[in-house]
C-alpha cells in the first residue's frame, strides 16, 4: 500500500513538473501576452501542487506553508500582470 | 561638577533656543544672556580654588577599556580663556539682540552662537587632546553655520564655505599632529603631554608632529599662508564676527600654541614655523587692512595682523614673550570685539560700511565715536591704553628674540614696520569714519543708536582704559594666574607697569606712533584712493584657494569620465571581472578542492523543474532588452522554482521569504514599467558589425565561465563535510538556550539580532528616501499621458474605479470581491507566521511582506482613492513603531543587567489558558513585522502615487458613463 502511495505521488509529482514545462513552452511561444500571463499563472498553480506532492511524499509538514503562500498570493502577480495588460498601470488613481 | 556644568550649558541652552518660534527675539536673548552669565559665573566660583594654584578636573569614563574618558581640566590658563569666552558671550548676546532684524530668523543665530559657545569652552576645558580636537571640529561647524547665518547671499556661502574648507582642513590636521603626539607620549591626557616636553622634543616624529599642529593653528588663527578666510568670513553678521572671529575662535589656534608651548617650544622648528608665520601675518595683513575700503575688512585684515603677533611671541621661544602673548589676546579681545561692535553700529544706523563714501559721522553719533575712538587707539598701542603695554611687551621682545645677528635687526625692523602700519590703518579707521564734513548720500540718516547697543562696546572699552592705566591693579592677577599656569617653576619675573624708563621698546612705540600719523597724512593728502594693497595685492589667497578647488573637481570628473562608464554591460564586466579575480586569487594557491561527500539522487521531478528554470533565466536575459512584460513573467517563473527548490533541500524560511518578495517584486517592477515606453525599437545598423558580435562573444564567454565558476565553488562547498563550524553551533545552542526550534529565525533575533537591528533601520531609511525622492518626482512628459490600454480600450477596459462606488465596474468586480475578501484571511495568516516564527518557518519578515502584499491588493483591485478615502495607512507610523519596538525589545534585556539584544522570557500563567511563553524576541520580531509592513507600503504606494499627478481626466466618476 504504502509503495504504492509512494509512487502515486512520485508519478504525479513528475506530472506537475511535466505540467510547468509545458506551460513554459506556451510562456514562450505566445503569441498574445495574455497567453504568456495565463502559462505564468498554470506554472505557479502547478509549482504550489508539486510543493503538496512533496509534502505527502516526506511526510513534513513544513511545506504546507509555502504550499498556502502560494495558494494565497500566487494569484497577485497574475492580477498585476492582467491589471497591466488591461489598464496600463497596476495602481489607478 | 561645575565644570561638566560650564560645558553642558550653552548646549543646552542652544537646544532650548531651536525650539524658540522665530518672533522669540527677547526670549532667545535673554536664554542666551543667562547662559552665558551662568557660565561666567561658574566659572568665577572657582576662583579662590584656581588661585591657590590648583587644577579642577572632572573625569567621566566612557570607554575606560580603550582609555576614553570626558575629561575636563581647569588651570589658571584655562579659567582665564572660560572667563574670556563666557564674558564676551554675554556682551556680544546682548549687542546682537538690537542689532538683528526682526525678520532674521533668531532662534538659528542663538542657537549656533550658543553651540559655539559650548564648544569653545569645550576646546578651552578639555583635558584630553582627541576631545579637544572633537570640539575644535564643533567650533568649525558652528562656525561655518553663522557665517553662513544669511544664507541668500551668495558671499556668505562662499565665505562659510571657504572658511569650513580651510579650518576643517586644518582640524584634520590636527587629528593626525593629536595622534602622533599620543603615539610618542603613550596618553592623550593633557597632564600627561605636558609633563613629556623632553621626550616630545628629543622623539623622531616631532618634526612632522609639529609641522602638522602648525597647519591646524595657523589655519584655525588665520595665519599666512591661511588667512585669507578671515576678511570672507566677515559675511557673517557682525555679533558673529566680533565673537567669533575676533575675540574667540580666531584664538582657538594661539591657545592652542600657548596651552602646549612648555611641551612643545624650546626648538628652532618651532621658532621658524611659528614664529616666521606669526611675522608674516603680522606685515601682511597690517599692510593689507590699510589699504581696504570695507570697515570689516579693515578689521579682520587687523585680526590677522594681531593674531600674527601673537604667534610671532609665541615662537620667540621665551617665557616672557608667552606671558606677553597671553596678555595680547585678552588686550585684542577688548579692544577688537567693541571696534567689531562700533562698526557694526554704523552698518546698522547708516546702511554702509564703505570707508570712501563715511564721513563725519561724530557729529551724529558723538557717543558711538568716543567709544570706537579709544578702541582704536589701543589698537595703535597708544599710551595708557591696553594696546599700548602689549605691544610695547612685544617690542622688547621682539629686540631680544633676534639674537645678535641679522635676526636681531630684521625682527625689530618687522615689528616697527608693522607697528607703523597698524598705527595708520587706525588712524584712517577712525578719521575716515568720523571726522571731516558730514557724509552725504548715505542710505540711511545716522544717528545714535539705542543704548543697549552701545553698552556692550563701551563696557569694553572701559576695560581698555583700566587695563591700560591700572594693569597691575585689574588684570595683573589673572595673567599672574594664567601664567603661573602655563609655566609652572619656569616663571620669570616680570613687570606689568606703564612706565618702564626710557627703553629702547618705548622708543619703538613712539617712532610707530609717528611714522603711523605720518604714512597716513602721505597717503591721504596724495589723495591716492587707497584701493588696493601696493606689491602684494596680486597675491590674492583667495584666487588660490578657488583655482586648487576648482582644480580638483575638474580632475575628479575627469577622472570618473575616463575611470567609469554609464553603459550597464560594462560595468558589470568590471564588477563580476573584479568578484572574478578575488576569488581566483587563492584558488590558484590552493587550487580547488572536491568533498566527497555522498550525493542525493537526482530527483527527477526537480530536474525538470531546474531545466524549466533554467530556460526562464536565459529568457529573462535575452528578453530583458526588447519585451520587458516577458522578461518579468520569467524572473517570476525562475523566483518560483528557486523557492521551491529553497523547500526541497530544507529550507522552508527562505522558501516563504522569497515566494513573498517575488509576489511584491512583480508588482513593483509592474509599477514601474508603467511609466517606460513600451519596447525599445533598434534601428541602429552597430547591431550587427562585426565589432558588435566580437563584443557580445565575449561577453557571452565571461557570463559562462563566471556562471560554472560559480557553481563548480558552491559544488566544493556543498560537497565537503563540516566545512563550517557555526552551523551545529547555532544547532545546539538555539532551543537550549535561546529557546527556538526553528534556527533560522534564532539567528535573526537572538544569535544576530544586532544585524537584523541594524538591517531593518536601513530598510526604513531607504524606505524614506524612496518616499522622499518620488514625493517631488514628475514622470516624463511623454509617459505622462493616460495608458494606451485605457485611451483606446483595447480590450475589456472600462473606466477606472469611482471611489465613491462599493465595487467597481466592469472586468474589476470579480477581482475585487475576491481581493477585499482576502485581506482579513491574509492578515491572519500574517500574524500566523509572524507569531509562530520562533519555532516553525516563518518569523517578522515574512509575515509583514504578507499583509503589505494583501494591503497592495486593495490597492489594485480598488483604485489608490477608493483604498485611501476609506483607510488611511500611515506607513511612515509603522515604520517608527516597528524601529521603536525592535528597540525596545533589546532595552528590555537591561532591566535584568544583561547586555542589549539579550532574550528575556516570560512565563505567564493565566487561567483557563494555562502557560503562556512571552520572550523579548517576540517584541522584537513584531517590530521587524510593523517595519516591513511600514517599509513596503511607502515604498509601493509613493510609486503609485505618481499617476495621481499626471494632469489626469476629469474627477473620477464622471467619466464613468463615458468610457463604459
Amino acid at each position: 500500500m504504502n509503495a504504492i502511495f509512494q509512487g502515486a505521488a512520485w508519478f504525479a509529482s513528475l506530472c506537475f513538473a511535466l505540467a510547468i514545462l509545458l506551460a513554459l513552452v506556451r510562456l514562450l511561444r505566445g503569441p498574445a501576452a495574455q497567453d504568456r500571463v495565463l502559462a505564468f499563472d498554470a506554472i505557479y498553480m502547478n509549482g504550489m501542487l508539486t510543493l503538496l506532492m512533496l509534502g505527502i511524499r516526506s511526510g513534513s509538514l513544513v511545506y504546507f506553508g509555502t504550499a498556502l503562500l502560494i495558494a494565497l498570493f500566487g494569484f497577485v502577480g497574475t492580477v498585476a500582470l492582467a491589471k497591466f495588460l488591461l489598464r496600463g498601470e497596476v495602481i489607478e488613481p | 561638577m561645575t565644570l561638566a556644568l560650564i560645558v553642558l550649558l550653552p548646549f543646552l541652552g542652544s537646544l532650548c533656543a531651536a525650539c524658540l518660534p522665530a518672533s522669540a527675539r527677547n526670549a532667545e536673548a535673554w536664554l542666551a544672556g543667562i547662559v552665558a552669565t551662568g557660565c561666567a559665573a561658574l566659572a568665577a566660583s572657582l576662583f579662590p580654588e584656581i588661585a591657590a594654584g590648583h587644577v579642577v578636573r572632572l573625569s567621566i569614563p566612557w570607554l575606560p577599556q580603550a582609555g576614553l574618558e570626558l575629561y575636563l581640566r581647569m588651570d589658571g590658563y584655562a579659567w582665564l580663556f572660560t572667563l574670556l569666552v563666557s564674558v564676551m558671550g554675554a556682551l556680544v548676546v546682548l549687542y546682537a539682540r538690537y542689532y538683528m532684524s526682526p525678520r532674521d530668523p533668531v532662534p538659528r543665530f542663538f542657537s549656533f552662537l550658543m553651540a559655539f559657545m559650548g564648544s569653545m569652552l569645550g576646546i578651552v576645558l578639555s583635558g584630553n587632546l582627541i576631545q579637544l580636537v572633537v570640539f575644535w571640529e564643533l567650533t568649525s561647524i558652528t562656525s561655518f553655520m553663522l557665517i553662513a547665518y544669511w544664507y541668500h547671499r551668495p558671499e556668505a556661502r562662499h565665505g562659510a564655505r571657504m572658511a569650513a574648507i580651510v579650518t576643517g582642513g586644518g582640524g584634520l590636521s590636527l587629528l593626525l599632529a593629536v595622534l602622533m603626539l599620543g603615539q610618542i607620549v603613550g596618553s592623550y591626557s593633557l597632564d600627561d603631554v605636558l609633563a613629556a616636553g623632553d621626550l616630545i622634543r628629543a622623539h623622531r616624529w616631532y618634526p612632522a608632529m609639529l609641522v602638522l599642529l602648525a597647519a591646524a593653528v595657523l589655519t584655525k588663527s588665520a595665519q599666512f599662508p591661511f588667512h585669507f578666510w578671515l576678511p570672507h568670513a566677515m559675511a557673517a553678521p557682525t555679533p558673529v564676527s566680533a565673537y567669533l572671529h575676533s575675540a574667540t575662535m580666531v584664538k582657538a589656534g594661539v591657545f592652542l600654541l600657548a596651552r602646549l608651548w612648555p611641551a612643545l617650544a624650546g626648538t628652532e622648528l618651532w621658532f621658524w614655523l611659528i614664529c616666521g608665520g606669526g611675522a608674516a601675518s603680522l606685515l601682511l595683513g597690517a599692510a593689507s587692512a590699510t589699504f581696504q575700503r570695507d570697515m570689516k575688512a579693515v578689521l579682520a585684515y587687523s585680526t590677522v595682523s594681531h593674531l600674527g603677533l601673537i604667534t610671532m611671541l609665541l615662537g620667540m621661544n621665551s617665557e616672557l614673550a608667552l606671558i606677553a602673548a597671553v596678555f595680547h589676546m585678552m588686550n585684542h579681545a577688548t579692544f577688537k570685539a567693541s571696534l567689531f561692535m562700533a562698526t557694526g553700529i554704523v552698518d546698522h544706523e547708516t546702511g554702509t560700511r564703505d570707508l570712501s563714501r563715511l564721513s563725519g559721522l561724530r557729529h551724529a553719533m558723538p557717543l558711538t565715536a568716543t567709544v570706537a575712538f579709544v578702541a582704536a587707539g589701543a589698537m595703535a598701542g597708544v599710551p595708557l591704553l591696553n594696546g599700548f603695554l602689549s605691544k610695547e611687551m612685544f617690542f622688547t621682545e621682539s629686540l631680544q628674540a633676534g639674537g645678535t645677528g641679522g635676526l636681531g635687526i630684521a625682527l625689530p625692523a618687522l615689528a616697527g614696520l608693522a607697528g607703523v602700519f597698524s598705527v595708520a590703518y587706525s588712524l584712517r579707521f577712525i578719521h575716515q569714519v568720523f571726522f571731516g564734513p558730514p557724509a552725504t548720500a548715505l542710505p540711511r540718516t545716522p544717528r545714535e543708536p539705542t543704548r543697549g547697543m552701545l553698552l556692550p562696546s563701551a563696557l569694553l572699552v572701559l576695560g581698555c582704559l583700566l587695563i591700560g592705566m591700572l594693569p597691575e591693579r585689574t588684570v595683573g592677577g589673572a595673567l599672574a594666574i594664567a601664567a603661573h599656569a602655563l609655566l609652572g617653576d619656569r616663571l620669570p619675573d616680570y613687570r606689568l607697569a606703564i612706565w618702564h624708563g626710557f627703553t629702547a621698546s618705548l622708543l619703538m612705540s613712539f617712532v610707530a606712533l609717528a611714522g603711523g600719523t605720518a604714512l597716513y597724512v602721505v597717503l591721504y593728502v596724495r589723495g591716492r584712493a587707497l584701493r588696493r594693497t601696493p606689491l602684494i595685492s596680486r597675491l590674492s589667497g583667495k584666487r588660490g584657494f578657488d583655482v586648487l578647488n576648482v582644480t580638483i573637481f575638474r580632475g575628479a570628473r575627469r577622472f570618473v569620465r575616463t575611470a567609469f562608464s554609464q553603459r550597464l554591460q560594462v560595468q558589470l564586466l568590471l564588477i563580476v571581472g573584479a568578484a572574478a579575480v578575488a576569488a581566483l586569487l587563492p584558488l590558484w594557491r590552493g587550487g580547488l578542492a572536491f568533498g566527497d561527500a555522498p550525493l542525493t539522487p537526482l530527483d527527477p521531478t526537480f530536474a525538470m523543474l531546474w531545466l524549466a528554470g533554467a530556460i526562464c533565466a536565459v529568457g529573462a536575459a535575452v528578453q530583458a532588452k526588447f519585451h520587458r512584460l516577458m522578461a518579468l513573467i520569467m524572473v517570476g517563473c525562475v523566483g518560483l522554482v528557486t523557492s521551491l527548490t529553497f523547500a526541497w533541500f530544507s529550507a522552508p524560511d527562505l522558501a516563504l521569504t522569497q515566494l513573498t518578495v517575488e509576489v511584491i517584486t512583480t508588482v513593483l517592477i509592474l509599477l514601474g514599467l508603467r511609466w517606460l515606453p513600451r519596447r525599445i525599437q533598434f534601428q541602429e545598423p552597430l547591431r550587427h558589425t562585426l565589432r558588435a558580435r566580437l563584443r557580445r562573444s565575449r561577453d557571452a564567454a565571461f557570463a559562462i565561465a563566471i556562471g560554472v565558476g560559480m557553481a563548480a565553488l558552491a559544488f566544493a562547498m556543498l560537497t565537503r563535510p563540516g566545512a563550517s563550524r557555526l552551523g551545529p553551533f547555532f544547532l545546539q545552542n538555539a532551543l537550549e538556550p535561546a529557546g527556538g526550534r526553528n534556527v533560522v529565525n534564532v539567528i535573526l533575533v537572538d544569535f544576530r539580532a544586532f544585524d537584523t537591528l541594524g538591517e531593518i533601520t536601513v530598510v526604513g531609511i531607504v524606505a524614506l528616501v524612496v518616499y522622499a525622492l518620488l514625493r517631488r518626482f514628475r514622470p516624463a512628459a511623454e509617459s505622462i499621458d493616460v495608458p494606451r490600454a485605457q485611451r483606446e480600450g483595447l480590450i475589456g477596459g472600462g473606466a477606472h474605479a469611482d471611489p465613491r462606488a462599493l465595487l467597481p465596474e466592469g472586468d474589476l468586480k470579480i477581482p475585487a470581491v475576491l481581493g477585499r475578501l482576502l485581506l482579513p484571511l491574509a492578515a491572519l495568516v500574517s500574524v500566523y507566521f509572524l507569531l509562530r516564527g520562533h519555532d516553525a518557518p516563518g518569523g517578522g519578515f515574512v509575515g509583514g511582506l504578507i499583509l503589505a502584499t494583501a494591503m497592495i491588493v486593495q490597492y489594485m483591485v480598488g483604485g489608490a482613492l477608493w483604498v485611501e478615502s476609506r483607510l488611511r495607512i500611515h506607513p511612515q507610523v509603522w515604520i517608527a513603531l516597528g524601529l521603536l519596538a525592535a528597540v525596545a525589545a533589546g532595552l528590555a534585556a537591561w532591566f535584568a543587567a544583561r547586555p542589549f539584544l539579550t532574550a528575556q522570557v516570560l512565563e505567564l500563567h493565566a487561567p483557563l489558558i494555562g502557560t503562556v511563553h512571552l520572550s523579548s524576541v517576540l517584541l522584537f520580531d513584531l517590530g521587524v513585522y510593523l517595519l516591513v509592513v511600514g517599509a513596503a507600503l511607502l515604498m509601493l504606494v509613493a510609486l503609485a502615487h505618481q499617476s495621481l499627478r499626471s494632469p489626469r481626466r476629469e474627477l473620477p466618476g464622471a467619466v464613468d458613463g463615458a468610457a463604459l
